[in-house]
């Protein structure tokens, strides 16, 4: 891919080789020539075109850019895109199949999780790899697990329902 | 924002990692956890030529214990396997104290322990807690293997003593004399914020209930890692008491040198010292008595 950066001056002589890398994002295999600087971030929302994630800080505070890097959530402004070889990466645009949202939706949606929608891409990556590891959690597990993730509409109570939502629809679909 | 321009090498091997550190110089930096590097680099505060990502060194995410105690983590050890472990739940509380608290949970699924207390900010908590529990960094390089010792291994801000060669591969702890208690607190406005006051506090407590050994390390109260020496001497010798802590807490405050900023006053910060000695002691108490009761 094609990355075209601001000239600064003081990177002009440095001329550093692309790499070629392969990884699989919400189950499509690619292959990619990437800079060593691109971040993932930028991978994904330039490169993949795939804008459900998002840069808010840009300085790893924010988590608005969380993904899945092998079922572990990441953000991705804080790895580098070269660092995706040979892994498995989960962006929001991964939740929904053709035809129905995924519970972490329908409970964003039923319990009135979000207002500007700015945070909760990465709200919904960091809950669904809490609710992959743990099913069933309490409402401060919940808490504690998005607390790397900032909202500054909802002050986070729908969220935490959302979520709690989430899970309990995730059981009952593995009950049936 | 991104890095300004580096090479890339994501070695399989530490030999070629060291091989590659030792070509690259003084302009080569080791990737492990990234959750410094990378923001550091982003802002320009680090341009590295070469950037060694050692993710891919096989045997490198581990800790464990020796058979005499002592506890030893690897460089691509992650902040969140020391959250979940049961290893340092049982037998390191100011280690399982401090993991939850790094950071914040997203952060810790990518950084490292190693790496954090090679990146040597003064606001680190790792620093403070390996201080307190007498620790040490064992290193690698063309020239083999060598042991620094946590107190010699930072020379200032961002600075360690590491030569550019040479790569932290593992933090060490060594064995307790005694049942092991403590704990660390951290005092922060938000989850992810540095430490407004961090205090680290190590004990080990042996049979007779007398405290063979101390260590207390404070983070972001200073222009370094703090290790309040007096304060931990005075604990040693005998068993835990009102007085002992309270003695304790008092030089652990006049050991921190704490500037007034938009965490707090100088005079809040030395105070909050003060109180996270004394809350942290009174529950290793407690919790040793308990565990004395249920022995007898």
């Amino acid at each position: 891919m094609t990355m075209v950066y601001d000239d600064l001056g003081d990177e002009a002589t440095r001329d550093v080789p692309l790499r070629r890398i392969k990884f699989t994002i919400n189950g499509a295999k690619k292959v990619a020539e990437v800079e060593p600087r691109l971040l993932l971030a930028h991978l994904i929302r330039h490169g993949l075109r795939l804008t459900g994630t998002h840069t808010g800080c840009d300085t790893t505070n924010c988590g608005a850019c969380t993904v899945l890097v092998d079922g572990s959530a990441v953000k991705s402004c804080t790895m580098l895109a070269v660092q995706a070889d040979g892994h498995d990466i989960e962006t929001v645009e991964g939740l929904a199949t053709a035809s129905e949202l995924h519970p972490l939706q329908e409970g964003f949606r039923e319990e009135h999780g979000l207002q500007c929608g700015f945070c909760t891409p990465g709200m919904m990556m960091a809950a669904k790899a809490l609710l992959d590891a743990n099913p069933d959690p309490t409402e401060e597990e919940v808490r504690w697990a998005l607390s790397g993730n900032l909202c500054r509409c909802t002050g986070y109570q729908n969220i935490v329902k959302s979520v709690l939502w989430a899970a309990q629809k995730l059981r009952s679909q593995a009950a049936e | 924002m991104y890095p300004s321009r580096f090479r890339y090498e994501a070695p399989h091997s530490l030999d070629e990692a060291i091989g590659m550190l030792r070509d690259g110089g003084d302009y080569a930096k080791v990737l492990a956890g990234g959750q410094s590097l990378v923001p550091l680099m982003k802002l320009r505060f680090a341009a590295p030529e070469l950037v060694v990502d050692i993710n891919n060194v096989p045997g490198l995410a581990y800790h464990r214990a020796d058979p005499d105690g002592t506890l030893r983590i690897g460089a691509l050890t992650r902040h969140a396997d020391l959250e979940r472990s049961e290893l340092l739940r049982t037998t390191q509380p100011t280690m399982a104290a401090a993991a939850p608290l790094i950071a914040d949970p997203i952060v810790r699924n990518r950084g490292t322990l190693v790496g954090s207390l090679c990146h040597a900010d003064p606001q680190g908590d790792w620093a403070s807690v390996v201080l307190s529990l007498g620790g040490s960094v064992v290193a690698q390089s063309p020239r083999g293997k060598r042991t620094i010792p946590m107190s010699g291994f930072v020379t200032g801000p961002f600075e360690n003593v590491l030569d550019p060669d040479e790569i932290a591969v593992e933090a060490v702890i060594p064995p307790a004399r005694g049942q092991r208690a403590g704990g660390y607190l951290k005092l922060e406005r938000r989850v992810g914020d540095f430490a407004t006051v961090g205090v680290a506090v190590a004990v080990e407590i042996s049979d007779g209930s007398v405290v063979t050994r101390a260590g207390i390390g404070l983070t972001g109260v200073g222009g370094s890692t703090i290790v309040a020496t007096e304060a931990a001497a005075v604990l040693t010798g005998k068993p835990l008491t009102p007085e002992s802590i309270g003695r304790a807490a008092d030089l652990a405050a006049a050991a921190a040198r704490p500037r007034t900023d938009h965490r707090g006053s100088a005079e809040y910060k030395r105070h909050m010292v003060k109180t996270f000695v004394e809350r942290i002691l009174a529950g290793s108490n407690r919790s040793y008595d308990n565990e004395a009761e249920r022995a007898a």
